[in-house]
């Protein structure tokens, strides 16, 4: 218990937003990413969805973290998880049915992303409530960031709209919402994360010295 | 800060280091004028427009790979003629129809260069680090993106300055909507369909419609040695005897090579596109396994898919194996003893 005061709980929340980024840094569940983020409206809510279930396993984790038998962790990690998998799937039938028919197999697969077990296991299951609760709010909003850009950019190119609203009144690139065009959008995207990373470590390295 | 400035100037290289004359510019020079018979033809079919869509695609692909360069402040490479040949073989890839402005088509020839120079070869780390065929995925991306307008086809003309051109099907296009028999119907006969697919008197690309422009131009880089003979052979081998078996609708072994080896892309695909040093295996026996294989999925899409024409996907799809069929026929090292087999070891401990 003794290092849980020097965690930088603002680092740690960045953490997961730019240095551990889920989709555009570790290049993990990027199935779903590609799958459901042909419109804003669906990226956005497989963000929330994923952001939910990340922040409510971290903190089922570290609450239970003392009596979890460490043999046993994994089949109760993912116990918790499904847990919380289900009741997202369950509120978003419920409020948001339209949303729920086209991306509710993917929201089913949360259950399976390797990085909310790899966070339950890392950290979660090592950490007081407070730092697990702020790094699952990191990695979540990371990826709600990161589905938001990409379905955002594949939208208004592929589709000339915005949450169903038509914004561009050309013949617009097709296959940006099929896709192939997800790969393209991932890829570009990625590099251009990256690219913009490399640039402010390079003037926050510059402004140092 | 100036030694560092020298350093750079020094290009780190990959063996082999011991190289022959031939340089990529002069590779690049020669098979763009092996591409120049069937360019003539296209440009003789259809009139100017086929001039501007082509010219179109090399101005741009030229143009973004110089800009790309000039960006990530590398040394630009525009004058070996690398993105001029991925220009050229895009444009001839291309409907002439694109050049149109009721509905403004212009806008494609300069989004699918983009791709395929940018996205498809520099993003992957230049000439020699692309995985795909970059003219092939700027096209592949433009008929994806564009299905209508990438499929309109212009009537091929004699009368050069006709500007208004009817548009028709092409020959893979009626003979996927209509049959054989209908095909024969729009030619006449028997012999003036052959002749036609021939000479190049039909719809299609631009640089893809006269299979003797192209036999041509690819006889003349077998002869030259830039190509060897194991990839048409074996891709246009495969494609017509699949054809022959498959393709007649009345029961096996009654289908007409002829049509499907003259029509569509084949010949361009098989000649020009397939035969690509960075996107093809080098040795022998993998070349022959790619041939097949391009033929193959060309013949399946034409007959079974939903495309009339399948020699683009086909490439692409053989392209991602090219690596791996690289890694299972390896030649074999110079003085390297066949590894015996456990089977063998004990017979030969008796």
């Amino acid at each position: 218990m003794s290092n849980q005061s020097s965690i930088n709980l603002k680092d740690l929340f960045l953490n997961g937003i730019v240095k551990e980024n889920t989709i555009f840094k570790l290049a993990l569940s990027l199935c779903p990413s590609i799958a459901v983020t042909n419109n804003l409206k669906n990226g956005v809510f497989m963000g929330v969805a994923v952001l939910f279930v990340q922040v409510m396993v971290n903190l089922t984790i570290s609450l239970m973290r003392n009596i979890i038998h460490p043999k046993v962790r994994l089949p109760i990690f993912m116990l918790v998880i499904s847990g919380w998998v289900t009741v997202t799937q369950l509120m978003m039938a419920a409020f948001v049915p339209d949303v729920y028919s086209k991306v509710g197999l993917y929201i089913a697969l949360i259950v399976a992303f390797a990085s909310i077990l790899a966070r339950a296991e890392m950290f979660a299951s090592k950490n007081s409530i407070i730092p697990s609760a702020v790094d699952g709010l990191g990695m979540g909003v990371g990826f709600l960031f990161a589905l938001s850009v990409i379905s955002f950019f594949r939208e208004l190119v592929g589709k000339g709209s915005l949450w169903g609203h038509a914004i561009i009144n050309t013949k617009p690139l097709l296959i940006m919402i099929l896709p192939a065009g997800g790969f393209f959008a991932v890829g570009i995207l990625m590099a251009l994360f990256n690219w913009i990373n490399a640039r402010y470590a390079a003037k926050a390295a510059h402004a140092s010295h | 800060m100036e030694a560092t400035k020298k350093e750079q100037n020094f290009i780190v290289s990959v063996s082999p280091h011991v190289k022959s004359d031939e340089t990529t510019r002069q590779i690049m020079w020669t098979v763009s004028i092996a591409l120049l018979p069937a360019l003539f033809s296209g440009l003789y079919f259809f009139g100017p427009k086929a001039l501007f869509v082509t010219a179109l695609c090399i101005i741009s692909s030229m143009l973004f790979e110089h800009l790309y360069l000039r960006i990530v402040e590398k040394k630009s490479v525009v004058g070996d003629g690398s993105a001029f040949l991925t220009g050229l073989l895009l444009g001839m890839n291309m409907p002439s129809s694109l050049w149109s402005f009721s509905p403004f088509t212009a806008h494609v020839p300069v989004i699918a260069s983009f791709v395929a120079v940018v996205i498809t070869k520099q993003l992957f780390g230049g000439l020699g680090f692309n995985v795909f065929n970059p003219a092939l995925i700027g096209r592949a991306f433009a008929l994806i993106s564009w299905p209508k307008a990438m499929t309109i086809w212009n009537a091929p003309s004699a009368a050069f300055f006709a500007m208004d051109a009817k548009t028709t099907a092409t020959p893979l296009g009626i003979l996927k909507e209509e049959g054989v028999t209908k095909l024969i119907e729009v030619f006449g006969d028997k012999m003036s369909l052959y002749q036609q697919l021939l000479t190049g008197h039909r719809a299609g690309s631009i640089g893809e419609t006269s299979a003797i422009a192209l036999l041509i131009g690819g006889l003349f880089l077998l002869a030259k040695r830039y190509i060897t003979w194991h990839i048409p052979v074996s891709f246009l081998g495969s494609a017509a005897l699949m054809a022959w078996v498959m393709g007649g609708k009345t029961g096996l072994f009654t289908g007409d090579p002829i049509v499907h080896l003259l029509s569509g892309g084949l010949m361009l695909g098989a000649w020009f596109m397939a035969t690509d040093y960075v996107t093809s295996p080098s040795m022998k026996t993998g070349q022959i396994i790619f041939g097949v294989g391009c033929g193959l999925l060309t013949m399946l899409i034409r007959l079974k898919g939903g495309y009339p024409e399948g020699v683009m996907f086909a490439i692409l799809i053989m392209n991602c194996f090219a690596p791996l069929i690289d890694r299972g026929f390896r030649s074999k090292v110079f003085g390297a003893v066949k590894q015996q087999t456990s089977a063998q070891a004990k017979e030969s401990a008796k």
